[in-house]
């Protein structure tokens, strides 16, 4: 079998508050293969979404090493991090956190300012991006002119745009009623199925973790055994 | 009263944002209560001119000299008690950064017409025996370390050469508000001088301070005055004190008035600062606003309570810029002695600072208040989904 | 590697209220701090212009004004024969021995008394001053009480227009001219013939001589002869350093109290900017957070927030200098602490009075939105996050 993309060792992450300890993270190995869906899934403060901005790059460990495809970025300095980061991640969140000032255009351009293309480049590259989740017709309105699941896909085109290692997704249906997310959810397997995108995913909803291929879960800072999405795969 | 702690806390919600109003407001009040008692103290000369005693001078303008012996003929008009000479002398002692107010007078007429100059008896005789003598104010006499005694130099401007003077006197201020930085010696000294250096300057004065009997009668007096010396070689002018003092005041009106102005664009500035704050603080919390309405609580409540948090805040301001106003004035003081001996804040400054920090919080909460009042409850929640 | 410039611009043009209230308090103290600028600059360029590097004047020693001076009749008239002084077409020293005294006239504006200068002329007086022109009347005769007035005077005092006559002394001098000497201090002045008005003003010497050199270079040698002569008792100076000293105790007065009002409104704008930066900065905490998880670095956001308040001040200072270059229009009449007279002159502007405010108005908005742009940039992305 290849070399996973993701290769999480003995990762441990704790929260000091004066002389308590909180633990977070505990003693966690993951690998994760490359065009894998994963959802990540468990109570409030099981330490998913924890586990998660690790793997993305915005939160330190305490000890362990996260390898991503070769790079063990929990050795990288902040402002390498940074760089690491604008190639090999997109974002997905919650609340989509658009730029509300600029159109969705803009938007989904603006992971490209930090690549050396040109303006008519970047111009390309954002089009097509949002041609990927059909909102071409869109690309002129500002978020505030735009429902939430359109806002939620723009976002997601956002993250796709540098065409990045992984695509990181935090709660992506928490805010969206059931068609929205359906839609949402519908794209998302649709980028890793066709486009072969790595798609990591916490979310505490379960038709979301039932659209993922593999499910893992975590409780109180530790990773239970995986197993497939659809019982019926194999693992 | 819940109500108050309500308003209190949620003037106080953004603490740092709070805190910064409140420091914007007391800074730019400051500044206006300094421009304040800068229009003050230019006008204090006026404030500090008595009603009962009259100015005569060269009827062209200040800068020519009447002759001496106008005097007599003066003293014999209806009304008038006292006469003294007197000139502006316009010395400088060391250089011109060492600026004061230096004048020759008729000592003992002198005296007399200004019980506002406090000296101690025994100063006072000293000072008239020496012709060499000089009076001189407790403020000037701080400023250069000057002791009875002193011998000191001024290098005369209008009169040139070098003129050493010894201080035999140093007086207070009787009335508050009166000048305590002039510098007087005697007329007789000079006039001795020039008899022998310059002849044909002698027997000249500046101008004649005149006390009267009947400060009502002070108009007719001053044309009585006058009409002695029409058609003769120097022509008077005779007026009151104060309008002589106005006079002075009213040559610089253009600065004063620009003073003025500032002073007023100071509160626009102060009101853009705290009426920005309370537009965020009202927008932001658009939402509570409409929950509280839907619990019952009536626009005209919303709009007090906002007034209220606005009034907190620049009232707070107001308070601060206030108290620190007579500190910084003194600092100023000290650097502005020469252009400005009296330089006092006066409690109509004060007052005027408070209540134009008053006034910025009602206006800073205007808009705000007529919004909260007409706000609908539905339109609020739709903002925030 | 920068976040875009439409961000910052765009987020000012949506709380259009905050920033307008913002922007205009840092437009009034850049008003007051141009205006003042503006005074102090028209103060010196009447000044200035007033005199003329070709000219000498001499006073007595130690006399820091014209008013205050005297030169003795026998002196005077020596100092005019020095060679260094240039002559005329009919082959006289273009030198000329003038009075100067003050005269207290009705100012209109104010209703009160200020003084102007009135000056005793002689005939080298008005080829003197080449600034000069007659713009109404004619000139006044010599041997005559006839006066001409400059402009600022005619427009701006009582009893001085042309066709009027000024009172005093015991008679009329009627105005029969009136002469433009542009934007110097001879425009405020009131010119008549020395011989006349000496006499009306119980004078026997004169207060200065105004001596036209050869040549500019020519100072030194006239200086030394004037000043070392025992005879004299005279100090001398080119005229154009004799008028800027006149104007520098004003200058300094006004510079100084308009530079420390100016400094202490400052800190109320640039108070009022941290206010709008740090709430722009509290508002958008979820977007600061995605630009950082996208790998916007934290200098990124740093200088997206501060250009932010850059451009605030900038507005600021546009609409401060915009209004205070309408004050171009205006004259302003005062008396000179230094010379005891009634001077006007206007508020001008210059390039680099408009650069000075420009920088003044950013730095405002630079250092007013510093520390809220540093807590921008501080953030860490988790934190930021989760507050969406």
């Amino acid at each position: 079998m290849a070399t996973p993309l993701i290769s999480i060792r003995h990762l441990s992450k704790a929260y000091r508050r004066g002389t308590q300890i909180i633990p977070v993270l505990v003693d966690i190995s993951l690998d994760i293969d490359a065009g894998e869906f994963l959802a990540l899934v468990g109570p409030s403060g099981s330490g998913k979404s924890t586990l998660l901005n690790c793997i993305a790059g915005i939160d330190t460990v305490d000890a362990g090493e996260i390898l991503i495809g070769g790079t063990d970025i929990v050795t990288l300095s902040e402002s390498a991090l940074a760089a690491w980061r604008s190639r090999h991640v997109g974002f997905v969140f919650q609340f989509y956190n658009l730029i509300p000032v600029l159109s969705a255009q803009e938007n989904v351009e603006l992971p490209l300012l930090l690549t050396h293309l040109s303006a008519r480049q970047r111009r390309e590259h954002a089009a097509a991006a949002l041609a990927a989740v059909n909102l071409s017709d869109r690309a002129d309105h500002r978020p505030g002119q735009l429902s939430g699941g359109q806002q939620q896909r723009v976002a997601i085109a956002r993250a796709i745009v540098t065409d990045p290692t992984i695509v990181v997704a935090d709660e992506p249906t928490g805010d969206l009623d059931r068609q929205a997310a359906d839609d949402v959810l519908a794209l998302l397997d649709r980028l890793n199925d066709e486009l072969g995108k790595t798609i990591i995913m916490v979310t505490h909803d379960p038709r979301a973790a039932a659209a993922a291929r593999i499910i893992r879960q975590l409780d109180k800072g530790e990773l239970h055994v995986a197993h497939p999405a659809h019982p019926e795969e194999r693992l | 009263m819940l109500l108050i702690r309500l308003i209190l806390k949620n003037a106080f919600r953004h603490r740092l944002r709070a805190l910064l109003t409140i420091l914007g407001v007391a800074v730019a009040l400051t500044a206006f209560g300094l421009l304040r008692t800068v229009l003050d103290a230019w006008n204090s000369g006026v404030a500090a001119s008595s009603a009962s005693r009259l100015v005569t001078r060269n009827a062209i303008s200040m800068t020519q000299s009447l002759p001496y012996a106008y005097k007599m003929r003066i003293r014999q008009v209806t009304g008038v008690e006292t006469v003294a000479a007197g000139s502006w002398f316009g010395g400088i002692y060391i250089d011109e950064k060492h600026f004061f107010a230096n004048l020759v007078v008729e000592a003992e007429d002198f005296f007399k017409l200004y019980p506002e100059i406090a000296a101690p008896p025994e100063q006072a005789r000293a000072f008239i025996q020496d012709r060499k003598g000089a009076l001189v104010g407790v403020q000037l006499a701080e400023r250069f370390h000057w002791k009875l005694g002193d011998t000191i130099t001024l290098r005369g401007t209008i009169y040139p050469g070098q003129w050493p003077m010894t201080i035999r006197a140093i007086y207070r201020a009787a009335r508050p508000g009166f000048d305590e930085t002039t510098l007087y010696f005697h007329w007789t000294y000079l006039d001795e001088a020039l008899k022998k250096t310059m002849p044909q300057r002698a027997g000249q004065v500046g101008f004649f301070m005149i006390g009267i009997d009947d400060p009502s009668r002070a108009a007719a007096i001053s044309k009585d005055i006058d009409a002695l010396f029409i058609n003769s070689q120097a022509e008077t002018l005779t007026e009151t004190e104060k309008a002589f003092q106005l006079g002075f005041v009213a040559m610089s009106s253009a600065i004063l008035l620009a003073l003025e102005i500032v002073s007023y664009v100071v509160i626009l500035i102060i009101l853009a600062v705290a009426a920005n704050t309370m537009a965020m603080a009202a927008r932001e919390r658009a939402g509570e606003f409409a929950v509280l309405k839907t619990l019952g609580f009536g626009g005209g409540t919303l709009s007090l309570m906002l007034l209220g948090e606005s009034m907190i805040l620049s009232m707070s301001g107001a308070i601060l810029g206030v108290a620190a106003l007579t500190p910084i004035t003194t600092l100023f003081a000290r650097t502005l002695t020469q252009y400005f001996p009296v330089f006092d804040v006066s409690r109509e400054t004060m007052l005027l600072g408070l209540g134009f920090g008053a006034l910025v919080g009602v206006l800073a909460a205007l808009v705000p208040a007529w919004r909260v009042r007409t706000l609908g409850i539905a339109a609020a929640f739709r903002r925030i989904g | 590697m920068a976040v875009p410039f439409a961000y910052s611009w765009r987020n000012l043009w949506t709380r259009r209220l905050t920033t307008a209230l913002t922007a205009g308090g840092m437009a009034l103290v850049v008003f007051v701090f141009t205006a003042t600028l503006m005074l102090g600059e028209g103060l010196r360029q009447t000044l200035v212009a007033t005199g003329s590097p070709d000219n000498a004047i001499v006073l007595r020693k130690g006399s820091e004004t014209e008013v205050q001076s005297g030169v003795a009749r026998d002196a005077a008239s020596a100092i005019t024969t020095r060679p260094e002084i240039a002559t005329t077409a009919d082959g006289r020293p273009l030198a000329a021995r003038e009075a100067v005294v003050l005269l207290a006239l009705t100012k209109k504006s104010t209703g009160k008394v200020s003084n102007v200068v009135v000056r005793g002329t002689e005939d080298a007086s008005l080829p003197l001053r080449p600034q000069i022109r007659l713009v109404a009347g004619r000139l006044p005769r010599r041997g005559t009480f006839e006066v001409m007035v400059g402009e600022n005077v005619a427009k701006g005092f009582a009893g001085a227009a042309l066709g009027q006559a000024l009172r005093f002394a015991k008679r009329d001098w009627p105005v029969v001219g009136v002469f433009s000497a542009g934007n110097t201090g001879f425009s405020s002045e009131i010119w008549g013939d020395v011989d006349q008005l000496l006499p009306a003003f119980g004078r026997r010497g004169f207060s200065v001589v105004i001596a036209g050199l050869r040549h500019p270079s020519d100072l030194a040698a006239f200086k030394n002869a004037v000043e070392n002569d025992p005879r004299y008792e005279a100090e001398v100076w080119r005229e154009t350093k004799y008028y800027e000293k006149q104007s520098e105790m004003m200058r300094k007065f006004l510079t100084v109290l308009g530079v420390a009002l100016t400094a202490i409104f400052s800190l109320g704008a640039m108070i009022g900017a941290m206010i709008t930066m740090y709430a722009a900065v509290a508002s958008r905490v979820p977007e600061i957070g995605a630009l950082r998880a996208m790998g916007f670095p934290r200098s990124g956001i740093l200088l997206a927030f501060l250009l932010e308040s850059l451009l605030l001040g900038g507005l600021g200072g546009l609409a401060g200098v915009g209004l205070a270059a309408l004050l171009g229009f205006v004259t302003f009449s005062t008396i000179n602490f230094q010379t005891f007279s009634e001077l006007a002159f206007r508020f001008a502007l210059t390039p680099g009075i408009i650069l000075a405010s420009l920088i003044f108005s950013l730095a405002m908005g630079v250092i007013g939105g510093f520390l809220p742009a540093v807590r921008a940039a501080r953030m860490a992305i988790v934190d930021a996050l989760r507050q969406g």
